[in-house]
């Protein structure tokens, strides 16, 4: 069987990966795709250690199954936030967001 | 199950609540939902309050994954007061931005439910849940104006600052997960304690800690996770950033004080450091900053940043644990969020009816405040004076209850540091006080007429910043109640 330390490396990747993303675009739409790299790296962990340490309790998975809900709902009230900012301003980019500063 | 739902009563009158004020807004005329919107929303938020107080000595788990303790109720009673000044206060300045005030009432109480079960969440899973739905409230809220592109800007920054920081948070809680194959609070420490961590995964116990913080330093706007407050709360309609800047805040360190004392009390030698590290930056950061902002509601906003570093002392000192009395740090933490969410409710309250006097909040716009209203600058010095901790007013008490049980846990060098941070406060707020007192504003001095529930708000919070000083045996009690009751004493 593959070790638990695999998953745990993937997930531990594809979290940088969505953290890099996140930092380094300046599209607030791929900003997004970042978080949800993060949240679905969170997944793999809660999977991972659920099957490993005790696939006899639920925990793991209604943690993960929340934690794909809830992700679901949050890309729902960004993205309608992202349009009222292109309908307001005729962009996503964040740097050019910039009337509170300081 | 009937226990069950006596002992859920507050969150379930709030959620019903809720669902009545949508019907009411969608059902009757608009004129007259108007005036029964606000009085509906404050009568649910009273009984809310009533039925947590009525629970006071209860101290029992609610299906495994809420606790009802003291400390929760302690928060919740809190929370209800604060968000019935913010509908007093706010109704007149959303009156005049939306025609959509239904909703605005509905996802306040919504996000107040949101509040209730984070303060008694007892399990990763819930806590993540409420933490997530009371974050996802409140971008919609800092946006609610959909036109205004400020708010709009707010809204967006919030977003993806609370989005990315809710992951982090969440990594470490699978972590933790993995550690301990549980995610009930108790059954955590429980674990971490009697060493069934396997020895190759505690390297892990660091990443955690650091993790987890970083989602919970968000929501309580610490340094250096605090670049969205100032935005959000510049950008946000008044009455929005009157509910960020106590109540979500307060949730953030009730949230983080029942994560660290009952799942992570073994693993208090890593969070105690980066809390002492957090607390000093956040402090100084912040108010360093402030001190050049000329946009009041701005400044205010990296106040209250400030503030959450002072709130953080009493978590630091907490190792003083051992009996039910006042200074054990965590009732200090308690104190402070009473004293200070009073005050910077009533100071953001004054900022609202200047704004809607104005247009904007520069300090400019607070020449003369005398001359146009007597009432709104005595408030203001008084909410000012609390807030840099002068007696006889709330923030004073709030001060003393976390100053002392720094000095005795012999931390020197960070009660020096807050108090000169509390000096430099000071030196800020009386900026505010010189504009309003002794500049004279334009030529044209009339006199503006308040609405009614501002009034109320103003003389509530007027009268609970006097009322936490000369009570302040009556608050204690109540405090250390809470405090003993989340450190098991």
């Amino acid at each position: 069987m593959i070790p638990l330390s695999w998953y745990l490396a993937v997930a531990a990747i594809l979290f940088v990966i969505g953290f890099y993303g996140v930092l380094s675009r300046r599209n607030a739409i791929a900003i997004l795709m970042g978080i949800e790299l993060m949240l679905n790296a969170v997944n793999l962990n809660l999977v991972a250690f659920w099957r490993y340490t005790q696939p006899d309790q639920v925990a793991g998975q209604v943690f993960a199954i929340i934690v794909i809900t809830v992700a679901a709902a949050e890309a729902a009230v960004g993205l309608a936030l992202f349009i009222a900012l292109y309908r307001l301003r005729g962009t996503v980019h964040i740097d050019e967001i910039d009337l509170l500063r300081g | 199950m009937a226990q069950m739902i006596i002992r859920l009563t507050p969150e379930l009158v709030l959620m019903v609540t809720a669902f009545v004020v949508i019907g009411v807004d969608l059902y009757t005329r608009r004129r007259i939902a108007r005036r029964l919107l606000p009085g509906i929303s404050i009568v649910g938020l009273i009984l809310a309050a009533v039925a947590a107080m009525a629970q006071w000595t209860v101290r029992e788990p609610v299906a495994g994954t809420l606790a009802a303790d003291a400390f929760a109720f302690y928060f919740k009673v809190v929370a209800a007061g604060l968000v019935i000044v913010v509908i007093l206060a706010g109704t007149a300045y959303m009156q005049q931005r939306t025609r959509f005030l239904g909703e605005f009432y509905a996802l306040l109480l919504a996000a107040t439910v949101a509040v209730y079960i984070a303060v008694s969440a007892n399990d990763l899973i819930t806590l993540y849940l409420a933490l997530e739905t009371l974050s996802i409230l409140s971008y919609v809220l800092t946006g609610f104006l959909r036109g205004d592109r400020r708010a709009n800007e707010a809204a967006v920054k919030y977003f993806l600052y609370g989005a990315a920081a809710s992951a982090v948070m969440l990594y470490g809680f699978s972590l933790l997960y993995g550690l301990t194959g549980t995610t009930q609070l108790e059954e955590i420490a429980q674990r971490l304690l009697a060493g069934e961590v396997t020895s190759e995964l505690n390297w892990l116990a660091w990443p955690v800690v650091v993790l987890s913080l970083v989602g919970l330093g968000f929501k309580a706007s610490l340094v250096p996770f605090h670049q969205w407050a100032p935005d959000a709360y510049e950008g946000a309609p008044t009455p929005v950033t009157m509910f960020l800047s106590t109540v979500s805040k307060a949730t953030g360190f009730a949230v983080m004080a029942r994560l660290l004392v009952i799942a992570l009390p073994t693993l208090s030698q890593y969070w105690l450091a980066l809390l002492y590290a957090l607390s000093i930056l956040t402090m100084t950061l912040a108010n360093v900053i402030a001190l050049r902002q000329e946009n009041v509601k701005r400044m205010l906003a990296y106040s209250s940043v400030a503030h959450a570093g002072f709130i953080l002392l009493g978590l630091v000192a907490i190792t003083g644990l051992g009996s039910a009395q006042p200074f054990t740090g965590l009732d200090g933490v308690l104190m402070y969020v009473l004293g200070y969410t009073i005050t910077n409710v009533g100071a953001f309250a004054v900022v609202a009816a200047v704004e809607d006097a104005r247009g904007s909040t520069t300090l400019d716009d607070f020449a003369g405040l005398i001359h146009h209203s007597p009432f709104l600058a005595a408030a203001m010095l008084i909410f000012l004076l609390s807030l840099a901790g002068i007696p006889p007013l709330a923030g004073f008490v709030a001060k003393l209850f976390v100053f002392a049980p720094v000095i005795r846990s012999q931390y020197y060098v960070l009660a020096v540091v807050a108090l000169v941070n509390a000096v430099i406060a000071a030196g800020y707020y009386l900026r505010v006080v010189k504009q309003m007192f002794f500049v004279p504003g334009d030529a044209a001095t009339s006199t503006w007429r308040l609405a009614r529930g501002m009034e109320v708000a103003l003389w509530a919070c007027l009268i609970g910043v006097f009322a936490v000083f000369f009570f302040m045996n009556g608050f204690t009690t109540w405090t250390v109640d809470a405090a003993s009751a989340m450190l098991g004493l």
